[in-house]
């Protein structure tokens, strides 16, 4: 680790605070329809949707109607995207004439980036065709972040209200998250990708003749409007199969602050929205300060552990002071690397700069681990709200009985109809995992996927299973997922991830609505101070360490064990 | 808790025993159900103990592992099922002894064939007829059948002057615990007394009819959601050993799963519950619902009567402020003469301070005339050696000394302005026609009341003073109790009212009330608390009835109800931190023979995998039996604000959660090497 990487890491993380206010404020208007100068702009826009679409914006609905309009939304999505891969052969913007993409494969696909996982099991240059990449995926990477806005949205009302049956309207929230906050941002994004050398074309390729005289084509695309997106939505999935590795995703070490910077600004933003509707903005500054605690020790581990190296590779003679530079693209170095690792797993992104499967033991853990955690560090864009409010939900219940009163969250009392969909929410998350990855290991067409036998096959079949149930989409590398067991068990275990999860936290924002919110008062457990935060930080830590500590045992902690030991496999 | 009335000691054999066989009969699968976490131990054990016989037979060599696994399992469902059969003899023993007291009231019932017989009062049913004749206390709740007679009923209504009942009519209803003061009644017997709140408190601790409380459903779940988690983890691991080529026993993932699900807390949880309301009874109050006990926890406000609660209920001198021309000692003297003869709390009260602060020596009691207190005359006095010594209302004082209200001088009517300004009574005393003074008679705060308000103020709950005083006298004793809020000149509505208020605001109301006019309040209220002495529509209305009938009782009951709710906080808490050792100990003993590096999480440095494994069961099934004593008493409680609550019980049940067991696991594993168990 050096003072310059640290350096690195803290001026990301500095740009990231400084934007949290002012984006969290401006959320906040327009989700609350306040006017400022966007919805002045946008406001004709917007009231034109409604009238277009039917839509009553002043109707609000009760949390079964928000959800289901969700799911109907998401499975219209489905459908959709399902069958433009199928007929990208007969779509427009095909110049390099691929196939349709196969059913299983498709399926994965679009069940990818509805769920705002943008796992790939196929490599997006070779496979898509541009009117697949901009009308079918990009799409969604807006519309699929636009949806966990929403339901994190809904979820705050519910916080923030007393007494009520409404959430709010999810067709007005999805218009406003895509129309305000979405599209404006990603299109000044996309400019500064387009200004640090990013390609913005309609074409396939570019052909090159090398030095040797031989003939190269390069693949290209409109690359720069997908990555702003693919960032800012925590979408994650990339243009090329290198995702951010790829110099043309990626290109120097300013492009990778904006990428990183990109991803994490609007879910952190939206944590400070968050309290700025319920009334209370310590509350939404001290589930900021319990995410970055965890992201930033997440970054350190893995820092230290990729600068500590391989002490095997320094037996044979390889420089100790490199550290282990296996996977990692030399323009980024541990310290890029190791952030936009944590980063892209903290958060439910999944865009990659690196291979985290090249990664030593423990820095390959990291990435895997803040997946499992439950993607709130701070998680998919809105998706990460809920979902730590859900610990929020068990850390308060916690402290609330041992300080001897019915517990309390902002005035809402979280009773047992709150625990039992809070539970529900929470087993989502091992059982898929757990399950499908101890049943793919037993399965010997499953384990003919892996790339590497012993400890690392198994981290990289947990792997999958984690990003997909996490709905963060990086690869552990080295697993051949297109086949049509992991399509498909895949697929499922995004549907899961997202859809059964949080159909029960809706429904919790359901019941809380209708609670009064009671006044706080010195016998109420302040849940905005650093106790709270540690307590929250624990409870987390705690959860996903009980719950995945065995199977870590047996991939990436035996390997790091191994690795201190001399030992190969 | 700062008084225990009645202490039982946690090691009472007449509890024991009865408890060691209540808990094998709690082995029954149908009756475990209803704690999911201890049923599924039971199943596990059941499963391991079908394995151990498997081993015996087969002769694999496994037996004796596979046996103590077995026998250590059933141990933990044991200590569990003990651990709540303990509970509950303490909880029946304290109820009977309840019963016992009550029983002292006897009754006189008229048998069949009218022959009359001693009965206890308790052991009266409805329908029975009983005679009562003056100065016998009226046994139960009832219809007079026969006769005409005064009572009073001075316990339930605080009104003194004894009313009449008769048969027929409005007024065929008497109370029991009031007394006949003439002639014979004979009373059809209504209600089953006294006892039947005790019946219910009885159903309410033993195991068969206790309803879960909202509370314990809620932390029920998440143990339950808990347990299917370490399911999941369990038998995913079994997939996961096969591709790291490693065969995990069935004994073993039995034994991970069981000592990874809360079976701490899962085990203790109902003997939690039982103990608090066991507690509540020790402080003579009965809960008609666990229900209610915890909502005492919650209470935001609590609303207190303030006569009996805040202050003595008598107005007492407190100071004599004497007028020009005359010495205190002076006017104290004339009052103390003046007051002799009074018997009235007042009186008496003039004739302690005089006697005590002003230390002026008591004089012989004889009299050449007593003037009694009359509602016309407003004054009271004796004539003596020739003096005419006089105290009462001051214009009575003053027409007797024939002063009018101008030629009164400026001083003594400044005194008399300070009192009534200050919510007290000024008395004036006059000799002959000489005016001597005032005396200053006011309400008087019970000792150590405030610092009461002060202490639960801290929790987070406001009181609220209720008196029929007027705005004046009732801010004055607010602000010298230390009250948040007070009701002045408060009617049931009043009441009412304000605490509909408060529960819109979402706010938990605690009262304690003994009128009829008092029910529909206690109803009301989140916590109603009725005392003994109260009408019984005052206790069919409350969910607890105070049998001390003791206002100041809703205090310790917020205490007892927060109480309940942080034993089960921490050992939740407890249970879950202990599972990071286990993790520790078992983890590296079941892959260390496939990955001899996994060793390095072997930090305890236990001697084998298979001592690792056994020692970790143990333990858990041991650390329920250590943790009954402190399921029972309650975690220590002070009150203080929440966070700092919190803080201590993290640090001694979350961290000491997360030490303990590798102190301990380490220290079995010891012994089990030593003693060779493997």
């Amino acid at each position: 680790m050096t003072i310059v990487g640290w350096l690195q890491i803290s001026l990301l993380f500095l740009f990231v605070a400084i934007t949290i206010k002012p984006l969290g404020i401006y959320m906040a208007q327009v989700f609350e329809g306040e006017r400022n100068f966007a919805t002045k702009l946008g406001g004709p826009f917007e009231r034109g949707f409604y009238r277009l679409a039917g839509i009553n914006p002043d109707k609000e609905q009760g949390w079964l109607s928000y959800t289901l309009a969700m799911l109907a939304f998401s499975l219209a999505g489905f459908v959709s995207l399902y069958a433009i891969l199928r007929l990208q052969a007969y779509l427009p913007l095909n110049p390099q004439g691929f196939p349709a993409v196969p059913a299983d494969l498709a399926f994965n696909t679009a069940v990818s980036f509805v769920t705002n996982t943008n796992w790939q099991n196929y490599a997006g240059e070779a496979t898509m065709s541009h009117f697949s990449q901009m009308a079918g995926l990009t799409v969604h990477n807006f519309l699929s972040a636009a949806t966990g806005m929403a339901l994190a949205m809904a979820v705050t009302r519910a916080l923030a209200r007393s007494k009520v049956s409404t959430l709010g309207n999810f067709w007005v929230d999805m218009t406003r998250a895509t129309l305000y906050v979405l599209l404006p941002i990603a299109f000044i994004i996309a400019l500064g990708f387009v200004a640090m050398g990013l390609p913005q074309t309609l074409d396939a390729s570019a052909t090159a003749t090398t030095l040797e005289g031989a003939q190269q084509v390069i693949s290209l695309g409109p690359v720069a409007s997908q990555e702003a997106i693919k960032q800012l939505g925590t979408n994650g999935g990339g243009f090329f199969n290198a995702n951010a590795a790829h110099p043309f995703e990626n290109p120097t070490a300013w492009s990778n602050y904006l990428n990183i910077f990109s991803m994490l600004s609007l879910s952190a933003a939206i944590v400070y929205t968050f309290g700025r509707m319920v009334g209370n903005r310590r509350q939404g500054w001290a589930l900021i300060t319990a995410m970055a605690v965890l992201l930033i020790a997440g970054v350190a581990v893995t820092y230290w552990a990729e600068a500590a190296g391989n002490p095997i590779l320094t037996s044979l003679g390889v420089d100790a002071a490199q550290g282990n530079m296996e996977g990692k693209e030399v323009r980024f170095g541990q310290a890029m690397t190791a952030l936009y690792a944590a980063v892209t797993t903290g958060l439910s992104d999944g865009g990659v700069n690196g291979m985290h499967g090249s990664f030593t033991g423990l820095g390959g853990l990291v990435p895997m681990f803040l997946i499992q955690l439950g993607e709130v560090l701070p998680g998919g864009v809105g998706s990460g709200l809920y979902g730590m409010l859900v610990f929020a939900f068990l850390s308060v219940f916690v402290a609330g009985l041992m300080v001897g009163r019915t517990p309390e969250f902002l005035g809402k009392k979280i009773e047992g109809r709150e625990m039992k969909f809070a539970m529900l929410a929470v087993l989502i998350l091992p059982l898929v995992i757990l399950g499908f990855t101890a049943i793919s290991v037993m399965l010997p067409f499953a384990v003919a996927s892996i790339g590497t036998a012993g400890p690392h096959g198994l981290s990289e079949i947990l792997y999958a299973y984690t990003s997909a149930a996490g709905n963060n989409g990086s690869a552990f590398g080295g697993l051949s997922g297109n086949t049509l067991w992991y399509n498909s068990t895949l697929g499922i275990a995004m549907l899961l991830g997202r859809f059964a999860y949080v159909i029960p936290v809706m429904a919790i924002a359901g019941s809380l609505a209708a609670k009064v919110k009671a006044p706080a008062s010195a016998g109420t457990f302040p849940t905005d101070g650093p106790l709270f935060v540690g307590l929250l930080i624990g409870i987390i830590l705690i959860l996903g360490g009980l719950q995945f500590f065995p199977a870590l045992a047996l991939g990436p902690i035996v390997e790091h064990f191994a690795m201190l030991a001399g030992q190969t496999f | 808790m700062s008084k225990d009335h009645k202490a039982q000691s946690l090691l009472d054999p007449a509890i024991l025993l009865p408890a060691m066989r209540d808990s094998v009969l709690k082995l029954n699968p149908r009756q475990l159900l209803r704690n999911p976490v201890i049923f599924v131990t039971e199943a596990v054990a059941a499963v391991v103990t079908i394995l151990f016989l498997r081993d015996l037979a087969v002769g694999n060599g496994q037996a004796g592992f596979s046996g103590q696994i077995a026998a250590w399992l059933w141990f933990t469902v044991l200590f569990a099922t003990f651990a709540e059969a303990v509970a509950e003899g303490r909880g029946r023993a304290q109820a009977e002894s309840l019963k016992k007291t009550k029983s002292e009231m006897t009754a006189r019932r008229l048998t069949s064939n009218g022959a009359e017989e001693n009965v206890a009062a308790t052991s009266l049913k409805v329908g029975d007829i009983v005679l009562v004749a003056a100065g016998e206390l009226i046994p139960g709740d009832g219809e007079v059948i026969e006769g005409v007679a005064s009572v009073n009923e001075s316990a339930i209504t605080g009104e003194s002057a004894p009313v009449i009942r008769e048969s027929g009519g409005d007024r065929s209803a008497v109370t029991g615990g009031t007394q006949v003061l003439s002639d014979e009644l004979r009373i059809r017997i209504t209600v089953a007394p006294g006892s039947s709140f005790v019946d219910r408190m009885i159903a309410l601790i033993e195991g068969a009819q206790r309803q879960k409380t909202p509370n314990e459903i809620a932390l029920s779940i998440l143990l339950s959601g808990l347990t299917l988690i370490f399911l999941f983890v369990c038998v995913a691991i079994w997939g996961l050993a096969g591709y790291s080529a490693t065969i995990l026993s069935i004994t073993v993932l039995s034994a991970l799963l069981v000592t990874l699900i809360p079976t701490t807390i899962g085990g203790l949880l109902s003997a939690i519950g039982i103990a608090g309301m066991d507690r509540l009874v020790r402080f003579n109050v009965i809960a008609t619902s666990g229900r209610a006990v915890e909502a005492a926890g919650d209470v935001d406000t609590l609303l207190l009567d303030k006569t009996g609660t805040i202050t003595f209920g008598n107005r007492m001198a407190s100071d004599f402020l004497a007028a020009p021309g005359v010495t205190q000692q002076q006017l104290a003297e004339a009052a103390l003469l003046a007051s002799l003869a009074d018997e009235t709390p007042e009186g008496r009260s003039i004739v302690a301070l005089a006697t005590g602060e002003f230390g002026i020596a008591m004089p012989e009691q004889r009299f050449d005339e007593i003037i009694a207190f009359t509602a016309e005359t407003r004054l009271s006095g004796v004539d003596r050696d020739g003096r005419r010594l006089r105290k009462g209302a001051v214009d009575s004082i003053l027409k007797f000394a024939g002063v009018t209200d101008a030629e009164a001088p400026a001083e003594f009517r400044r005194a008399v302005d300070m009192i009534a300004r200050s919510g007290g009574t000024p008395l004036a005393v006059a000799d002959g026609n000489r005016l001597l003074g005032a005396i200053h008679l006011k309400d008087v705060i019970k000792p150590g009341i405030k610092e009461r308000f002060a202490a639960l103020r801290a929790m987070g709950i406001r009181t609220v003073m209720v008196t029929g005083d007027n705005p004046v006298t009732a801010a004055a004793i607010a602000s010298e109790a230390g009250v948040d809020d007070y009701i002045a000149q408060a009617t049931p509505e009043d009441k009412l009212n304000y605490i509909r208020r408060e529960q819109q605001g979402g706010r938990l109301i605690a009262m304690c009330g003994d009128g009829t006019n008092d029910a529909p309040a206690l109803a009301q209220a989140d916590v109603g608390v009725a005392m003994q002495t109260g009408t019984q529509a005052a206790r069919e209305a409350a969910n607890m009835v105070d049998l001390d009938s003791s206002p100041t009782k809703l205090i310790e009951i917020v205490e007892i109800g927060k109480q309940l709710l942080m034993t089960r906080g921490a050992l939740t808490t407890f249970s879950i931190a202990n599972d990071v050792a286990k993790y520790f100990a078992i983890i590296p003993a079941l892959f260390v023979a496939t990955y001899p590096a996994l060793g390095a999480l072997n930090v305890m440095g236990l001697a084998s995998p298979q001592s690792a494994i056994l020692s970790a069961v143990i333990f858990n099934a041991l650390i329920i039996i250590a943790l009954i004593p402190l399921a029972l008493r309650g975690v220590a409680y002070r009150p203080s604000g929440a966070a700092s609550v919190l803080r201590r019980n993290l640090l001694v049940y979350g961290l000491g959660g997360l030490i303990l067991p590798f102190i301990g696991i380490k220290a079995i594993d010891v012994a089990v090497s030593a003693l060779h168990l493997v």
